[in-house]
This record gives C-alpha cells, structure tokens and sequence, in this order.
C-alpha cells in the first residue's frame, strides 16, 4: 500500500520513499500541546520539497503554514520549533481555531 | 534528521521493533534508543522506558536542555477468528486504524486470498493459532465463526491472555449459553465478564459493514477510555 491516500498512518515511510526518489523531504512533528489539541503529541507531517505532503499536525488548521517553514529549513538546512495559539478568523491569522496550543519541531531530512 | 536515522525507523517499524526516536530541542541532535539499550546515560534509558509504555510522547528535562521522546512502537494487533463476511469490512476498518489485523479460520474456502486480500490469514486451528501469536496488552480479540468448535478455544486462549479487548458476535441467548460452557471449563463471572458479549457498541447495525463499525467503535472505546 504505498498510495499516499490509503497511507495515511505512514507518514515516515512516505518521506523516506520520496528521499530515496531523490525529492528533498521536511518532517513536523507536533511535540507539546495545551489545552484542546487536534492531534496528539508525536503526530507528523511529511513535506515534500514541491508542497506535496501526508499526515498532519492539527485538523488542517496550520498545515498551509507548516509546509512553508518547511521548505524554508530545505533552504536553510536547520530544524526550526514554532508555536501556534489561537486564530483570528477575522484577522486570517493561522492558528488553531478550536483553542488550543501546540508546538511543532520542522526539521529537513539531511544526509 | 538525518537520512540514515529516518531509515533506519522506517526498517524497525517494518520489522516490528519497538524504538524511541529522541530529539534535544535546544540543537535538534537525534538518536534513536532501542528498549534493551544499555550503553545510553542512565536518566535517558529511565525517560525511554517511561515513555515507550506509556506509548505517549513527551517531552523530557535532560541534563543538557530539553529532549522530545517520540515511541515508535509495534502497532496494536487486532485478531479476528473466522474468516466471515463481517470479517471483510472489519479487516479493513482494523487496518485503515492502525492494527496489524490477523484472520483465523481452518476453513479455507473461508480463509481465502480472494476473499481477504493483503490480510495475514492463518488457517490452523484457533487454539493452535492463539497458541502460536501470543496475544499481549496491546491486542484485541474477537470471535465472529457463531460455531462453539471454533469460538471457545479461542475464547479460553484469551481469557487467559492479557488482550486488552475480547469480543464474542452472537445474540444474548448464544452469549448466554457461551457463558454457562466457559462457567464449566472453570472460568469464574468475572473473568467471563471481560467478554464483550453481544458484541459491539449499540448502533442498531444491521449490514456486515455496520455491524463492523460498531465492533470497531468498541474496540476503540475500550483502548483510549
């Protein structure tokens, strides 16, 4: 089953296949998290280097931003860790709607 | 992370070895820290083990700054005795939620590639298949043949196992009938209880799909409540 739609819960595999393709590949994982989180601590996404990606790291609320700070590390080559609180639907702030918080480690495959 | 590492996971989790992945925040340096591990600092091997029970990431204070312990562990097995229609879908709804799904049944024109595809199937007989895998903390169990033959070796297998769900498919009267054999081979009310019989949550599933969903629902329940 390497078709990204039914591979859902292979977000590692997905991004070491796309590696070994020769794509440049970023991870975000969802390391801490306050209050009501979408997705639970340890939940990844792969990215890969033409905005493609698998999994996710809260309901959709912040994967749009996660996947440019991803392509930014390729460019930069060094992992970043980035905080997320509340949106401001009125504002187009990226954040979590339902309230909560958490902190996502993005990080380039390197090697 | 280094290309070797993410690798390296992807071969353990295909293999089915448990390993943590840790990360130091302050510098984004990774290794990964298998259970039998020795040669790591003594706090590290202690926050591992923690973590790698409690299958739950966290992040740790460390000596040197704050670590992220992410377990990679083997994925919940869920096994399934009788290669019936409401195994299809329930197979599949095992598998797309994570479970390393095995099917039971001798008998083969039930237990077919055709009918399971991409399934473990295993056609030995239940006592000898429970025998054979094992089942642990992280297993689910459920019996759907309605044929006693089949069913109760099964049953007994997991009532002596620390699976963490056992299901048995079949009407109150059956299940009550289940409960007076199990009651003579020595099992006591309580331990009987542990059989969740009739089997799945009370949706008013009527198709083989549905009845699946339900059974599914309570395994989930019973995991993550």
């Amino acid at each position: 089953m390497t078709d990204p739609a039914t591979n859902h819960d292979q977000v590692l595999e997905e991004a070491a296949r796309w590696r070994a393709e020769g794509h440049k590949v970023a991870l975000a994982t969802v390391i801490e998290t306050w209050g009501s989180a979408p997705r639970p601590v340890g939940s990844q996404l792969a990215i890969r280097d033409d905005s493609e990606f698998v999994g996710s790291v809260s309901g959709g609320c912040i994967e749009g931003d996660v996947v440019t700070r991803a392509l930014d590390t390729l460019a930069t080559g060094k992992p970043e860790i980035v905080e997320y609180g509340v949106s401001d639907a009125m504002a187009w702030q990226v954040g979590l709607a339902c309230g909560g918080r958490i902190r996502v480690m993005v990080e380039p495959v390197s090697g | 992370m280094e290309r070797e590492i993410l690798d390296r996971l992807v071969r353990d989790r295909a293999e089915k070895r448990a390993v943590m992945l840790a990360t130091r925040l302050t510098d984004g340096i990774q290794k990964l820290v298998y259970p039998s591990d020795k040669s790591e600092e003594t706090w590290l091997i202690k926050a591992v083990s923690e973590v790698q029970s409690s299958d739950k990431a966290a992040v740790v204070a460390g000596p040197d700054g704050e670590w992220f312990l992410n377990p990679f562990n083997p994925p919940l097995r869920l096994i399934l005795i009788g290669a019936v229609h409401i195994a299809q879908p329930l197979a599949r709804m095992g598998a797309l939620a994570g479970y390393d799904v095995t099917v039971v049944d001798p008998r083969t024109s039930f237990a077919s590639e055709a009918r399971f595809p991409d399934m473990t199937l295993v056609t030995d007989w239940p006592d000898e298949a429970m025998a054979a895998l094992a089942p642990d903390a992280r297993t689910a169990i459920v019996t759907l043949t309605h044929d006693p033959k089949l069913d109760d070796p099964a049953l007994v297998a997991a009532l002596r196992s620390p699976a963490f769900y056992i299901g048995a498919l079949g009407s109150k009267k059956t299940h009550a009938a289940r409960v007076a054999r199990l009651t003579e081979a020595g099992f006591t009310a309580e331990e009987i209880a542990r059989i969740h019989g009739p089997v799945g949550l009370a949706i008013g599933a009527k198709s083989p799909a549905e009845i699946a969903i339900s059974i599914m629902a309570q395994i989930t329940e019973t995991l993550r409540k």
